[in-house]
């Protein structure tokens, strides 16, 4: 079995980062705004093919970025280190590059707003402490169950244990001075079932804060019954149909959906919900709730990438637009308050305004339930091109889709090679019935069973 | 640190260190080993609602250190460019790798001369932030110009030199300096039937000198006019139709019907239903498919792959007949063959594994005026957006970004956008008309376990016999 020893320049200390983002923010010169953000993190990557581990990343990485906000005028720049001297080219950069921006009188750092973070412990120290050997054992056990849960599971793409270690420090010249740690663990699978010249794929995954939270069992049975039940599929005719939506399918579509909630969409024009505020614009069984402070999301956080509180925002109310997420600067441009919810993608890009955390409030119909209830229909399991197929700013949407047809209110036949077709706005307001079953999902929002009528299935 | 990577554009890394680093890495045995030493720089400028919002600049540097034992590959990396970081690193790799062997093996580094075909004109770094701002403010008003249905314009400017220098324990040793320059507009448009949006981008493998060929004025009005064209389209349709690709528009068809999986890592796994095809006839024999690193300026450009392996015209398809996978050194390494200079990394946080560069489909001899008027009730797409493959069972998807009807041999509507959906090996045999009208496409990103690398394709126009059109009209 493997072992590593980590290098020992990898140890984290909170205050160590802090220290590094104070005595930039001290560097702050007359009438600069001046932010910090110091991260640090740790990660191991295994993959295992036959047995064997295929590949074993274990890494250490931490680095800086630094906003200037000079008379309106935003710069910023990071750094892939913390060594003293890039932090400070850093600085220096990001004060040229805020020369050349265009003054914007709602440009501006967070300022401190008084709502304390949540008291939520999001570090699992198993994480850190496990012996490489035994997440080795993890990913090797996935493998394992997989082939052997199902004899038509006849080889595997992928199998692997990856974790995420994680601190970061944030401090301002507005007061602003917080660290938050978390860290996230998964395993997952890639299954490929065959039956003479069918090739079918199924995934499977679980997660969790650390190694002991992750189910090998889980993951292969679930990749195992993707893969097989898709086995025979074939093209389904073209029509209209009423659909339902494997929990893993609602939650990247509520992903897009959080898009045009973004502050930062609608202050500019960019979502088709910006004029809604207070109207109906879903089915009544619809809330939608970015809630990063839910210590069971897989992205919770007590803190946003401004340094300010996470907190639980209501964005669709009973199927009523009732808010959007806003940063320090949407927020100030829309003439309301941050909601706590500027995100970053590391410390190598500026926060915008964007949903950490989504969820759609789980109804009280079981998914067979909602299955009887629909009666005939499509289930869709997997969806395909979301990227490409779905436009946040005109609401279009077209992805490719693999699935089952719903028969007297069971699960029948396999279906692949179609796709679903419709607006965000008619699937909003075409839902019929929520799910019970709410899913964690190793992304930043939970899947929930999801019945929506009237959706165009393309196929021949 | 600053010692080590000396002042010398040359050197980022002594090559003396990096043999020893290689030293190190097998101390405790191992079959290969090797270090890839990075220095990134990257720059960008962002306008949006009529405002330069921000300026960004950043550098990562550091070491990704490979140990291959047997089967296992360890692996780890560091931005500490220290002997000493440099060594726990290796060690880290090494230890990851389950090395046990014992035995020190002595590396002799031969550097390799790189021969770049193209080498930028105007480093970007050195032209004044004003002027790239000025690009921005020209993009924004050219957009603005086209209608006054145009609501929102976005324009992005950046810049990236990446530097690098790979050494293995089978005596290579090579670098590369490479400088890419991209430019993007997109476009909202609101009208009656909401909002609609464009986007147009330009990227190359080359310098500043970018703006002396292409204007980004030009480039601006066509994303604007993309949106606007859309405000009048209606619902694509459902169902499989016959789909004209235009010139340049289309080359991420091929990406996902059969690019990927022609990689040699998925093909080993089985996970491609290419998997033991080679010498079969798998596409129509109009279909000539070639992976090519080696066109200079363009976006999947590269002198010498990531693990040091110069850059290759690799011909995949001849004839509709597959000829070969794309290959790293791993896999090549297993089934003892050379690397076709396919092995690429994200950065040097990451793994190399098998990624294609520019993929081209030759030009053929059919007239594309002739294809759309043969051509009875169909689509036209002239753009397509991103796209995505199963491997496994070859169903892949891709969107179109710009389209139009096409009936009784003319182009009329245009369509709302959408994704098409199909199999590889079907679409393949299914096209019946290649034009002799090449072009290439725009600057790509092409993701693969979570590593995203610049590529490059280009096609000219083509005709597929049966698309399914993933629309909402009847």
């Amino acid at each position: 079995m493997a072992t590593v020893e980590r290098p020992s320049s990898a140890a984290v200390d909170e205050e160590v980062l802090l220290g590094h983002a104070d005595r930039l923010v001290a560097m702050a010169q007359g009438g600069e705004q001046v932010e910090v953000v110091v991260a640090s993190e740790m990660e191991t990557e295994i993959r295992v093919h036959k047995g064997d581990v295929e590949s074993l990343t274990a890494a250490s990485s931490a680095g800086a970025g630094v906003r200037v906000v000079h008379h309106g005028r935003q710069g910023f720049a990071w750094a892939g280190t913390l060594d003293p001297d890039a932090l400070e080219e850093a600085l220096e950069a990001a004060r040229d590059n805020a020369r050349f921006a265009s003054e914007d009188p709602h440009a501006g750092l967070a300022d401190p707003d008084g709502v304390t973070p949540a008291d939520l412990v999001l570090h699992d120290p198993g994480v850190l402490e496990r012996p490489t050997a035994d997440k080795v054992e993890l990913a090797l056990e996935v493998e394992r169950a997989t082939l052997a849960a199902d004899e038509r599971i006849v080889a595997l793409e992928s199998a692997e244990y990856a974790d995420v270690s994680e601190v970061a420090a944030i401090a301002s010249t507005t007061g602003i001075r917080a660290v938050g740690r978390q860290s996230g663990a998964y395993v997952s699978v890639y299954a490929m079932a065959g039956e003479g010249d069918d090739v079918q794929t199924g995934f499977g995954y679980s997660v969790a804060r650390g190694p002991a939270g992750v189910s090998p069992a889980a993951t292969a049975e679930q990749a195992a019954l993707r893969a097989t039940r898709m086995l025979g599929a074939t093209k389904p005719p073209s029509g209209r149909f009423t659909v339902v939506l494997d929990p893993w399918v609602t939650a990247q579509l509520l992903g897009v959906l959080g898009v045009t909630l973004s502050g930062e969409m609608v202050v500019k024009g960019r979502s088709f919900l910006a004029d809604r505020l207070g109207e109906e614009v879903a089915a009544a069984a619809v809330t939608v709730v970015d809630d990063p402070t839910d210590p069971e999301a897989f992205t919770a956080a007590v803190l946003d990438g401004e340094g300010l509180a996470t907190r639980r925002n209501v964005l669709i109310d009973g199927g009523t637009l009732a808010s959007f997420v806003y940063d320090a600067h949407t927020a100030r441009r829309a003439g309301v308050r941050s909601t706590g919810s500027a995100v970053r993608r590391g410390v190598t890009s500026t926060p915008s305004a964007g949903c950490a955390a989504l969820s759609m409030l789980p109804g009280d119909r079981s998914p067979a339930d909602i299955l009887g209830d629909v009666g005939d229909g499509v289930y869709v399991c997997d969806v395909a091109g979301l990227h490409s197929g779905v436009n946040p700013v005109s609401g279009d949407l077209s992805c490719g889709a693999e699935g089952l047809r719903i028969r007297h209110g069971e699960l029948a036949e396999p279906l692949r090679e179609f796709t679903i077709g419709s607006t965000l706005q008619r699937l909003l307001t075409g839902v019929v019935a929520v799910g019970n079953d709410r899913t964690r999902m190793p992304m930043s929002a939970d899947g929930v069973t999801l019945a929506v009528a009237d959706v165009t299935i393309s196929g021949s | 640190m600053r010692d080590v990577t000396t002042t010398s554009d040359d050197v980022l890394i002594d090559p003396d260190l990096m043999a020893q680093t290689l030293r190190g890495a097998l101390a405790t045995g191992g079959d290969f080993a090797e270090v890839f030493a990075e220095d990134r720089r990257s720059a960008s400028a962002h306008l949006d609602d009529g405002r330069v919002e921000e300026l960004t600049s950043g550098r990562s540097r550091g070491a990704g250190i490979r140990v291959v034992v047997g089967d296992t590959t360890g692996f780890a990396h560091t931005a500490d460019l220290t002997p000493a970081g440099l060594r726990a690193a290796a060690e880290a790799a090494a230890a990851a790798a389950r090395g046990g062997g014992g035995g020190v093996k002595e590396v002799a580094l031969t550097r390799r001369d790189v021969a770049r075909s193209y080498q930028p004109e105007v480093l970007p770094e050195t032209v004044d932030k004003g002027t790239k701002v000025g690009l921005l403010r020209r993009a924004d008003e050219s957009a603005r110009a086209a209608g006054s249905a145009i609501t929102q314009v976005s324009a992005s400017y950046s810049e990236g030199r990446r530097r690098f220098v790979v050494a293995n324990s089978d005596g290579l040793l090579a670098g590369d300096d490479g400088v890419r320059t991209l430019f993007s507009v997109s476009t909202v448009a609101s009208g009656d039937t909401g909002l609609q949006t464009g986007r147009e981008s330009i990227g190359h493998t080359v310098g500043f000198e970018l703006f002396d060929q292409h204007d980004v004025a030009e480039l601006a009005e066509r994303a604007a006019r993309r949106a606007l064209t859309k405000l009048a389209a209606r619902p694509a349709p459902s169902g499989q139709l016959p789909v004209v690709i235009g010139k340049g528009g289309g080359g991420v068809l091929f990406h996902e019907a059969c690019g990927h999986g022609l990689e040699a890592d998925l093909v080993a796994k089985g996970a491609s239903v290419f998997a033991g095809r080679v010498g079969e006839q798998v596409a129509s024999p109009l279909v000539t498919l070639v992976d090519d690193g080696t066109i200079a300026r363009e976006w999947g450009y590269v002198a010498i792959d990531d693990e040091g392996h110069p850059a290759q015209r690799n011909v995949l398809i001849r004839d509709g007949v597959l000829t070969d996978y794309m290959w790293d050194q791993l896999r090549a390494r297993k089934e003892g063959r050379p690397s076709s200079g396919n092995g690429r990394r994200q950065s040097y946080q990451h793994l190399p594994m098998v990624r294609m560069t520019n993929t081209v489909l030759l030009a053929g001899d059919d007239d594309p005026d002739d294809i759309i008027a043969s051509t009875d009730h169909g689509v036209y797409v002239a753009h397509l957006g991103g796209g995505q493959v199963n491997t496994a069972t070859g169903d892949f998807v891709f969107g179109m970004t710009e389209a139009y009807l096409i009936e009784d041999g003319q182009i009329t509507e245009p369509l709302r956008e959408g994704n098409l959906i199909g199999n590889g090996p079907q679409v393949l045999t299914d096209i019946d008309a290649v034009a002799g009208d090449f072009a290439m496409g725009p600057p790509g990103t092409c993701g693969k376990d979570g590593q995203g690398v610049p590529v490059g394709d280009g096609v000219p126009t083509l005709r597929v016999k049966a698309l399914t059109i993933g629309g909402t009209a009847a």
